[in-house]
């Protein structure tokens, strides 16, 4: 589950950074994301979260949006492994 | 390249509107209904590689501006789904479509025609990314908005998402759409690649477009 999890993922963001497989496949949990990255403006963060629900398969509320769960990629695998959990 | 059909509004009888239009020479044309909103320019250039990829087999092409969106000199405020839908059947008629190509939430507005709906999105879904994006964005600049509060606002005195103004009768058709008419679906993994439509800058792929033509054109001759 947990590869499977960090795979879907990965290809999400590469989905909506425009990025390879084998590109994001380098990203580990100290990879910066938001703040690291400016083009990603608040449209693209509601594009990604709404794809994690669609496939990821649960939702997120709007008060579960922080910086924190956003600023590295470690930080955003913990956040859906946790929803994947609760 | 460049045509105009004719749309009547209640504001102005006389008025038409724009579409990118080629012809293939046959029997065949294409309505390309374009996705709405923020998604319609991400995949703007998509569909424009597409139309002229089709134009090039042989099979006609047409990619309407929805009323309101592109270079449409009609107040975006002013439209309803329903004006669309209109629209977009007027636009199949005067440019003799066979054919019907709705994309995202195209699929929402397309007319009766045989055809296909790619990545086709319900309008709760639309809704839930633009709503979700303002409050994102709200946010960012120390105010506090929240999805539900929003949606109640909007359908009472309509809303501004993403700068497109939506009047109350868009948002509370928007809420309960869903695609009219059958299709037969193209998914992205039928076309390759990332889907366009969520990248955070617009950007293209002569890949897809490829692909894209070259299913139409192969439906076509079955």
């Amino acid at each position: 589950m947990t590869s499977n999890l960090d795979h879907d993922l990965k290809q999400i963001l590469a989905d909506v950074l425009g990025l390879s497989s084998e590109q994001v496949a380098a990203f580990d949990a100290d990879t910066g994301l938001f703040g690291h990255l400016p083009e990603l403006d608040s449209m693209s963060v509601a594009g990604l979260l709404t794809e994690m629900e669609d496939r990821l398969g649960f939702i997120i509320d709007d008060d579960e949006v922080d910086g924190e769960m956003l600023e590295t990629y470690g930080a955003l695998l913990a956040f859906a492994r946790a929803k994947l959990d609760a | 390249m460049i045509a105009t059909w004719p749309c009547p509004s209640s504001h102005n009888p006389e008025a038409s509107e724009y579409a990118l239009a080629v012809p293939g020479g046959g029997s065949k044309v294409v309505l390309i209904v374009p996705p709405l909103f923020d998604e319609g320019n991400k995949l703007r250039r998509l569909l424009a590689e597409t139309l002229r990829l089709l134009g090039a087999a042989g099979i006609g092409a047409v990619l309407p501006d929805l009323p309101g969106t592109n270079e449409s000199v009609v107040q975006l405020d002013t439209q309803t789904l329903a004006e669309w839908h209109a629209a977009m059947a007027r636009a199949a008629k005067h440019f003799s479509a066979t054919h019907v190509l709705a994309v995202r939430g195209g699929a929402l507005v397309s007319p009766a025609l045989p055809g296909w709906h790619y990545a086709p999105a319900s309008g709760a879904a639309i809704l839930r990314q633009m709503l979700r994006a303002r409050v994102i964005a709200a946010r960012e600049a120390g105010r506090t908005e929240d999805r539900e509060g929003l949606m109640a606002e909007a359908l009472d005195h309509g809303i501004v998402l993403q700068g497109y103004p939506l009047s109350s009768v868009m948002m509370t058709e928007l809420a309960e759409a869903v695609p009219i008419h059958p299709a037969t679906p193209i998914s992205q993994s039928d076309i390759g690649g990332g889907s366009l439509w969520l990248r955070a800058e617009p950007d293209f792929d002569p890949q897809q477009a490829q692909a894209l033509a070259a299913r139409i054109a192969t439906d076509l001759q079955l």
